[in-house]
Formats: C-alpha cells, structure tokens, sequence
C-alpha cells in the first residue's frame, strides 16, 4: 500500500537513509526538516545538533538527492515551550529530564504528526533506530544504537502512524547504505547530548535560566558537609563536581530537594533502588495493567543505554510500582521506566519517587 | 506543472536565448583592443543602447551589473558614500518599510556600520508611501539627507508607488531618489528621463525573459555612487567586472520586446489576474486581497487566507503542482513573516497566512482553473492543520 509519508530529516545520515528507503518502498514521501530554534545560531553550532543552518542544508540536499519534495517546518515555538522550558521546570523541580524523549513524544510525534494527518499524510518517518512489529515498538537489531527507551512514551496511536525503517539494521550499515546512495551524510559525525545546550554546559545552561542559589550539602543524618551553588546542577547518582574536601569515602547526590535546596548525599550503598513509584503509564505494547490483573513480570530499562533489569509491576490508582528484581543503582525521578517484553515495549512511565534498598551491610 | 511565481522568475525568451548562445559562440573580452575585443564591445554597447531605449535612459545612463541585488547595493551604499562624503552632514538615508531586501538591508548596514541613520517612511494600508510623509521627512533637515530609495512596484503586495510625485519632492529639495524597478519594467511604462528626481534606477533581466546574472543601474548625469566593487573600472569606474556580453545580449533583446510588448502584455495579464482574483475570491469567500485592488502589477494576485498558515498552503498547492510563493523564508528556510504585510498593518498571524501567485508569459486561463479546483481543499486543510497548533 502506497502511504503518504512525511520524513523529518534532521540534516543527518539516519533520517536522510530512512526517508530513502520509505521512498524506494513505493511510498509518496515528503521531506519535512524540523527549525527548531527561532534563532539557529543560538542553539549548537557546527554540523553535530539538530538546527543549525547546515543541517537544514544537508536535509534539503539529502531529498535532492533521494528526488522527493523538502520544506521546513518552524516548530520553535512548540519546541521551546514542551521541551525546553519543561526541561529547564523539571530541573527546578530536583528532577531529571530527558529532552530526547520529550522532543519526540511532544513535537515529533505530537505536533508534526497532528500537523502532518491534517495536512493529508498517513505516517511521520523517522531515523531512529527501532522497528515495529506487531504494533509494538522493538528494538533495533543494532543494541548498541538502540533508541527504543526515548520512544517508550509514545502511544499505540502514535506508533500506528510512525514509521521506522532502519530498525532491522546497524548504524554501519546505514552508513554504507548512505554512500552508496551518494547522501553526501554519510560521515556526518553522530549527534550526542541536548541539542539545544550548545556547548554542551547542561549546568551553566540551567544557572542562566535558574539562577544559581547556594544552598546546604547534607549527609543522610542531615549534618552539613558543605556548599552548592544550585541545586539543579545535579543528578541523582552524579559524585563529579560535589568537591567536599577530604571525605572519607566517596559520596553521590541521593537526592535533591528543590525547595529547601538541599542536595543530599551519601555512599554509593545508599543509591541502591529497589522500587520505583511510576507516574503517568503509557501502554502501547499490551493492553493497560489494571489493579485487578495482579503482578506483571518483565523487564524495565530506567535510562537511556541504561542496565535492564527484571522487574514485577503493579497497577493502583495513579500510577505503577515497579519492583526490581535486584537494586539498581542512580535512579533519577524525571527519568522514564521503559518496560519490555524481550525486545518489545510494553508501555512506560515517568519515575516518580524511589525506594531504598536495604543497604548490604544492615541487610546481611 | 501550473507555475503562478513569475515574479520570482520568469522563462527565459527564446529570442534572448538565441542571442546568447550566438554571443557565447564568439571569442572576445569588450575591454580588449583587438579585433575581437571589438566585438565584444559592440554587443555590450548595442545592448547598452537597447536597454536605455527601453527604459527612457540615455545609454551612458547604464551601468551594467550581475542583477539587482548588486545594482540597489551600488545605488544605496554608493550614493550615500558619494553624497556623505561631499557633505558629512549627509548621514540620513530614507527607505520606505516595503522595499526589498537588496535596499533595506544595505541601508541598515550602513546604519550599523557606517553612521548612517535609516529612516523607514510609513506605508498606507495598500502599502503605498504617502508622498507628503516622504516631504515632510525631507523638509524636517533637508541638508542632512543622504538619499531616498523607495521601489517602483512591490514585489511581494504588487502595489504601484506614486513614483513621479516622490521624486518631485526629492527634486524639490535636490536630493538623489533611487527607484528599485525590478517588478516594474516590462509591466508598467518606465521612463527614466521623464522624473527629474530619479537619479538612480535598479532593474533586471531575468524578471523580464532575459538571464539570470544581469541588471542594470540607471545613473542620471552627474550621479556619481561610489563603487562597491573596486577593479578594472570596467563600468564609467563605478562598477568593476569583465563585462559578460552573451548575458547583455540576452538582457537586451528581453528589454527591448518588454518595451514593444508592454501594453498588449500588460492588458491580458491584467485580465487573467482579474480572473484568478475572482477565482480565488469563489472558492474561498473570505480571503483577502492585499495591496491596492487597482494601482497593482497586472501580474500580481496576494491574498492573506485567514486561518492558515501560508507554508501548508504552498506545500499542499506544491503536492498538486501548483508553483507559487509565501514571501521571505530565512537562510535556515524557516517561513518569516513578512516586512511588507507588517509595514502595511497586518499582524503575524495574517502576514504568516499568505500566498503571491503572479502572472506571466505563458500564463494561461488553464492554469487559473487549476488554481480555482485547488485552493478551496488546500485552505480547507491548511485551516484544519493550524487549528491543531497550540501557538
């Protein structure tokens, strides 16, 4: 069947190979590059983000090549308000966002695709590394570039209207495949980090928008071990950058406590997470875990490239709790659970709040 | 394909192909003293001649340049260097808010960097300068003006300017006015010599059915810019570049057809366009014409469609085969909206949700009816799309 598919082409080797293929399956594609900054200078310079004036270039000139329509698509509005503000809120809030995921369950797979049905399409081609089988999202064959966990938010609805061709192979493939083709992308290096925070400064990014407010460094029986200059410069499980003198072991961020910005740490024993309260379950991959239907066994993914773990859910009102089967370590509220059934996505949720494990010393 | 963007380009002329490619079968460079040098030299200077011809100039009048862009760069940049430089007090440059890119941003550029100070003159809500505004600009410090560029015809609303009175107020206080006339010739009668105000006019070949790489600045005797390109002083020393004579040529047969051709030309566009307004005007009842409804190009239909956005529109025109354009885009490609719809009182919304089809050679009342079948679902899914938007 001949669908009318809208490629989001970023300017890089992936998306411009996905929508080649989409175009050499008989589809009718259209080439769609996504502005994202109002202003593309301000947001990361050189050909390694997401909305730089080169990129929109290689974009237009990877359709050129492939022979398919391009335009852009100004999303800075949209862009600003569901990913970079939220963003910069789930910082101040002493949570941990990921914006990839946000970006693609708000503009890509939100705002372009609305945009793109109405219009007249019937899919939103990307170049992630995923496939679809069944309905369900799964990962790629190529584990190492894997990109399931930023797309475990997305809906059924949105999946039935996506489209991912490079899901059944690996990035060197596509590279080959690019210059085969003679998409002059083919070396582009690959993207990495927030495409917005061009010097890749996450903390400096946040203290211009946040202001930087010192506040205590606790231990976990509430003594004061020292200074911060901001909260929000940390994460959960992060040890870099606490600089608490002549500690006598090594000490993470445990947690961080937004309105009496307090940042607590302790020993790498007390980051141990057994449980996972998870807000706001999506499911795509089976139909919604109801309270009734008791413990579902399977997997969780809890960051990107992050350890999966086995793990029982249950449903009550609100939300999931997520049982882990061993402890993991650095779990950050903000961050989303991904749960899967082998390679398939089962629905996910945002982590909400954690629970400790009983630390090995006093569990013994 | 149904192509309604004439004035973004228009098809080459045969008659103008024929003379390049017979000039680019010759050998010569016009500057040379030889035998073929000599060649060169007569087809530049019979182009010369020609294009004066068509646009009421002496042929010393015209300065050859690679297209508009470069000869409004040279009248704005040139003239104010000239003119400041004879009288320092001469920092002021007055535009009006819907000229071109090729003027406004020269003459920001000098504001930014060369101390001049920019004076952007109000346009009505049909996008026409008020010649009193442009009066009164001058008469508040004549001695301190620069100069005035203010555009023939719009190229983006297709609203006429009331050149002949604006340049009788120039020439009241014997400041220079510029004229970007790129849109105008071949559609309007241009005749240089019959404002004495203009001292300096921009037009181009490729808007006409010539090439793409040539234009002209008319310079009135005694205008004297400052070059903006230095070297062999190719062009009475105000503009340096070997002269490309297959390019003059072809610029000079399109000019000189414009020019013979014009009323008859000017007239069916005229209709068709009336036609394609009607048209559009039958399929989607609330879109707007903008720019004056008469005193336009004959060529030019713009209409702001409420409730869309003009970059779905053109996209879903596109899909059909439907060429036409949404006016500025910036280098990323990201829709703008534009400075001559807000200069003329639209919001962004308005100015974002608009569309220019123009009219050429070649139009036919085919391509009207194709339009016709086409808007009224395009508008109907452009509105559908933007009502998804939380914007």
């Amino acid at each position: 069947m001949t669908l009318r598919v809208l490629a989001a082409m970023s300017g890089g080797v992936d998306s411009a190979v996905a929508a080649a293929r989409a175009a050499e399956a008989g589809h009718e594609v259209t080439g769609v590059h996504l502005a994202l900054s109002k202003n593309p200078k301000s947001y990361r310079t050189g050909a390694r983000g997401c909305c730089t004036v080169e990129d929109s270039r290689d974009a237009r000139r990877a359709a050129d090549v492939i022979g398919i329509p391009f335009y852009v698509w100004d999303m800075a509005e949209e862009f600003d308000r569901d990913v970079v503000q939220d963003f910069v809120a789930e910082y101040a809030a002493g949570r941990t966002p990921n914006p990839c995921l946000r970006c693609n369950e708000k503009i890509k797979f939100e705002a372009v695709l609305d945009r793109a049905v109405a219009l007249g399409f019937d899919a939103v081609c990307t170049g992630h590394h995923v496939r679809k089988a069944g309905g369900r999202l799964v990962r790629s064959v190529d584990e190492g570039k894997d990109q399931s966990y930023v797309l475990g938010v997305l809906t059924r609805e949105q999946l039935e209207h996506a489209m991912f061709p490079l899901g059944d192979c690996t990035k060197e493939e596509v590279r080959a495949e690019a210059a085969r083709r003679g998409l002059a992308v083919a070396d582009k290096p690959d993207s990495h980090d927030i495409c917005f925070i061009a010097d890749g400064d996450t903390a400096g990014f946040l203290n211009d928008r946040l202001g930087g407010s010192p506040g205590p460094i606790k231990d976990e029986s509430g003594n004061v071990v020292g200074e911060h200059q901001g909260a929000h410069a940390f994460t959960v499980g992060q040890r870099k950058g606490l600089d608490l003198g002549g500690a006598p072991e090594r000490r993470y961020v445990l947690s961080i406590e937004p309105v009496e910005n307090t940042v607590t740490v302790g020993p790498r024993s007390s980051l141990r997470v057994a449980a996972i309260r998870g807000d706001r379950p999506v499911w795509s991959g089976r139909a919604a875990l109801s309270p009734e239907e008791g413990e579902l066994a399977c997997t969780v993914q809890l960051r990107a490239h992050g350890e999966v773990y086995g793990c029982t859910v249950r449903a009550h009102e609100g939300g999931l709790r997520i049982v882990l089967d061993e402890p993991a370590a650095g779990v950050a509220p903000g961050q989303t659970a991904v749960l899967y059934d082998g390679a398939a996505v089962l629905g996910s949720a945002t982590i909400g709040a954690t629970e400790a494990a009983p630390s090995p010393a006093t569990a013994g | 394909m149904v192509y309604l963007d004439h004035a973004a380009t228009t098809a080459v002329r045969p008659e103008a192909l024929a003379a390049m490619t017979e000039e680019y079968g010759r050998l010569g460079n016009a500057s040379a003293l030889h035998g073929a040098g000599r060649a060169a030299r007569r087809a530049v200077e019979e182009a010369r001649e020609d294009i004066a011809g068509a646009l009421g100039a002496s042929p010393n009048e015209v300065v050859f340049t690679a297209g508009g862009t470069e000869a409004d760069n040279l009248a704005v940049k040139g003239l104010y260097w000239a003119r400041s430089a004879a009288d320092p007090r001469r920092r002021r440059v007055l535009v009006s808010a819907v000229e071109h890119h090729a003027v406004l941003d020269p003459a920001h550029w000098l504001g930014g960097r060369q101390g001049a100070v920019v004076e952007e003159l109000p346009v009505d809500g049909r996008g026409a300068v008020r010649p009193e505004d442009l009066r009164a600009a001058i008469a508040r410090d004549p001695g301190d003006v620069a100069l005035v560029s203010v555009m023939w015809a719009n190229n983006e609303v297709g609203t006429v300017q009331p050149v002949a009175e604006l340049a009788e107020a120039a020439a009241e206080f014997g400041v220079p006015m510029h004229t970007d006339a790129v849109q105008a010739v071949g559609a309007l009668e241009v005749d240089f010599s019959a404002h004495a105000g203009l001292a300096a006019l921009t037009a181009s070949a490729h808007k006409i059915g010539g090439p793409v790489g040539a234009g002209a600045l008319l310079l009135a005797r005694g205008v004297d810019p400052e070059p903006v390109l230095h070297g062999g002083g190719q062009e009475r020393d105000v503009r340096s570049g070997t002269l490309a004579a297959p390019l003059l040529r072809g610029f000079a047969e399109a000019a000189r057809l414009a020019a013979a051709e014009r009323d008859e030309h000017a007239g069916r566009l005229a209709r068709l366009r009336d036609e394609l307004v009607r048209t559009v005007h039958k399929a989607v009842p609330d879109a707007v014409l903008n720019g004056d409804p008469r005193d336009r190009l004959p060529g030019n239909a713009h209409f702001s469609f409420p409730g869309c956005e003009g970059d779905a529109l053109l996209m879903l025109l596109d899909a059909q085969g439907i060429a036409c354009s949404t006016g500025s885009a910036c280098t990323a490609g990201v829709a703008r909206p534009s400075h001559v719809l807000l200069a003329m009182g639209a919001d962004t919304d308005t100015a974002l949700g608009s569309l220019r089809f123009s009219l050429g050679r070649g139009s036919t009342e085919a391509d009207v009816e194709a339009l016709g079948a086409a808007i009224g679902p395009a508008v109907e899914r452009a509105r559908a799309a933007r009502g998804k938007r939380r914007r």
